[in-house]
């Protein structure tokens, strides 16, 4: 979207709004007092580093402490890069189950007015408060050779629990609200008149949706795809109670790391670590760079 | 009769949004549906734009009936109370949608687009964004991506209520103007008395979701013919503004 755009009645009116407010508001902000703000600063490097630089220094610094070359060989480990594998094929389910189901009732939830619609939003928020373990047990109760679905499973030859599509469930479930979180705000606010007056010229729900609704949706999607696939790849809980840590068959890193660090073989542990920290890394600045995009839309608006 | 309500009901939930409702608006006309808020103005216009679907009772168009019809056959141009502009495309964009959805051609559509720019006075701004536009300058874009398709009947609701009071009455006229220009039949919503008897040919007066009278705004005035409709239109403000018009008229000739 083009920025160059020249004063509008609005600005003309209101002046120069937040700056000009602001002035009012704080005259001598300025001059704000600069104990404060660097006692904040203080407080806030302290913490940061206490959290999160020294632990994530420790984890560098045990990987490497036998050396580049123990480092390499651990990290090529057969089991690790299976492990690592099978995290990757997790994150991309759940990212894709999650990423349709989460547009679907994003959209159905709030440009359509039902009975129940808030029973269903609600039911979807059931993850973030449920523990992990409880999920992984569930599943293991209902999809388990003694669960509800167990013997159907069994007589059709499919295994779910202490096998990869457990592992690829469990994830999803935990991670089964992010997308959904992100749109339905979004969407909300968008409310359906613009679409009306599109299915009105006679436009079809495709283009509908590609044309009205997915440019207003489209930053925020992708930041809800960014936290759901940050959160099934650090997935541990349920996946760990799913999953019956079968190593090079449903081991991922998480739970490989958990594995190796109670095998004594600390290196090893901090080694699969740090290829998870990296992963992190990745995401975290991919989020960022969305965010910005994120906030200048909403800022030209 | 270009369109036509025949006893068209409808309720929501239990609060009962059209009674009854009849009229008929000739073609050519330009027709106000007056009536203040919640009684149940939007809900014909949703209803004849096909948006809402009457209980009962029967929508005309042309002699027709078009209650099974989807509202995008209805060839009805529509302008939203907060005109609802497609906020990621350019004004140009804007207008040229509908005739982009009916897969008309490339060339006609450029043709059509900066027919009605020049129309709305817009030709320079066609690769404005909707946020980059005033109040007015909205309702205007607003008014030509109605217009595009060619639509037999244009329907406007509270066209004038988002816009400055200022401008207000500038942008009255020359909607009119335009309207009368253009020669298409229109409905508007408003709950402005004024208002509808300065634009309007034709005001229907509305109350509690019923049509209390039919006329034009000097008959209803004259003759208000219950005491909702009494009390609803100052019938000695519209005169002393009659008069006021006419003093001036005067004066200027």
């Amino acid at each position: 979207m083009p920025r160059d755009a020249e004063r509008t009645y609005e600005q003309d009116v209101s002046g120069d709004g937040l700056q000009s407010l602001q002035k009012v508001i704080d005259p001598h902000r300025d001059e704000g007092s600069l104990g404060v703000k660097c006692a904040l600063i203080g407080i806030s490097v302290l913490f940061l580093g206490i959290m999160l630089v020294l632990p994530l220094a420790v984890v560098a610094v045990n990987a490497l402490r036998e050396g580049w070359e123990a480092y390499k060989e651990n990290i090529l480990d057969e089991y690790t890069i299976k492990a690592f594998r099978l995290t990757l094929t997790a994150m991309f389910f759940a990212v894709a189950v999650n990423t349709v189901f989460g547009v679907a009732a994003a959209y159905l939830l709030s440009k359509f007015y039902f009975r129940g619609r808030e029973v269903i939003a609600a039911l979807i928020d059931i993850p973030f408060s449920i523990s992990p373990v409880i999920a992984g047990l569930v599943f293991i109760l209902t999809y388990g050779n003694m669960g509800w679905m167990g013997g159907f499973l069994k007589s059709h030859g499919i295994k779910i629990v202490f096998a990869v599509p457990g592992v690829i469930l469990a994830t999803i479930f935990v991670t089964f609200p992010f997308v959904f979180r992100e749109l339905f705000p979004v969407m909300n606010v968008q409310g359906r008149e613009e679409e009306e007056a599109a299915a009105l010229m006679g436009a079809g729900g495709l283009t509908i949706f590609r044309r009205i609704t997915f440019p207003h949706i489209k930053w925020a999607l992708l930041y809800g795809i960014i936290l759901c696939g940050a959160r099934a790849m650090g997935e541990f809980g349920a996946v760990s109670v799913i999953s019956g840590h079968l190593r090079g068959k449903t081991n991922t890193l998480p739970l490989h790391v958990e594995i190796l660090y109670n095998e004594f073989n600390t290196a090893a542990a901090f080694a699969a670590s740090s290829v998870l920290v990296v992963m992190a890394v990745i995401i975290l600045i991919i989020r960022n760079l969305v965010e910005m995009k994120k906030g200048r839309k909403a800022g030209g608006r | 009769m270009q369109i036509e309500m025949r006893h068209v009901n409808k309720a929501f939930d239990g609060f009962h949004a059209s009674r009854d409702v009849s009229f008929g608006v000739e073609s050519g006309r330009l027709a106000a549906l007056l009536g203040p808020s919640g009684s149940g103005k939007t809900t014909i216009l949703r209803m004849i734009a096909g948006l809402d679907s009457p209980d009962s009772g029967d929508i005309l168009i042309k002699g027709e009936r078009v209650n099974n019809l989807p509202g995008s056959k209805r060839g009805i141009g529509l302008v939203f109370q907060n005109y609802a502009l497609f906020r990621y495309m350019t004004v140009a964009d804007n207008i040229a949608f509908g005739l982009k959805v009916q897969k008309k051609g490339k060339h006609e559509i450029k043709a059509r687009v900066e027919e009605l720019l020049e129309l709305i006075s817009m030709k320079e701004l066609g690769r404005r964004y909707p946020y980059q536009l005033s109040g007015g300058q909205r309702q205007r874009v607003a008014f030509a991506r109605a217009l595009a398709p060619n639509p037999q009947l244009l329907l406007l609701d509270e066209p004038f209520a988002a816009i400055d009071a200022k401008i207000r009455r500038e942008l009255r006229r020359w909607l009119k103007e335009k309207i009368e220009m253009v020669g298409i039949t229109s409905i508007f919503v408003t709950h402005d008395q004024e208002e509808a008897m300065e634009v309007a040919d034709m005001v229907i007066v509305m109350n509690e979701g019923a049509v209390e009278q039919i006329g034009t705004p000097e008959n209803i005035c004259r003759n208000p013919r219950t005491g909702f409709v009494k009390d609803f239109i100052d019938v000695e403000r519209f005169e002393a503004l009659r008069l006021i018009g006419k003093k001036r008229y005067k004066e200027n000739s």
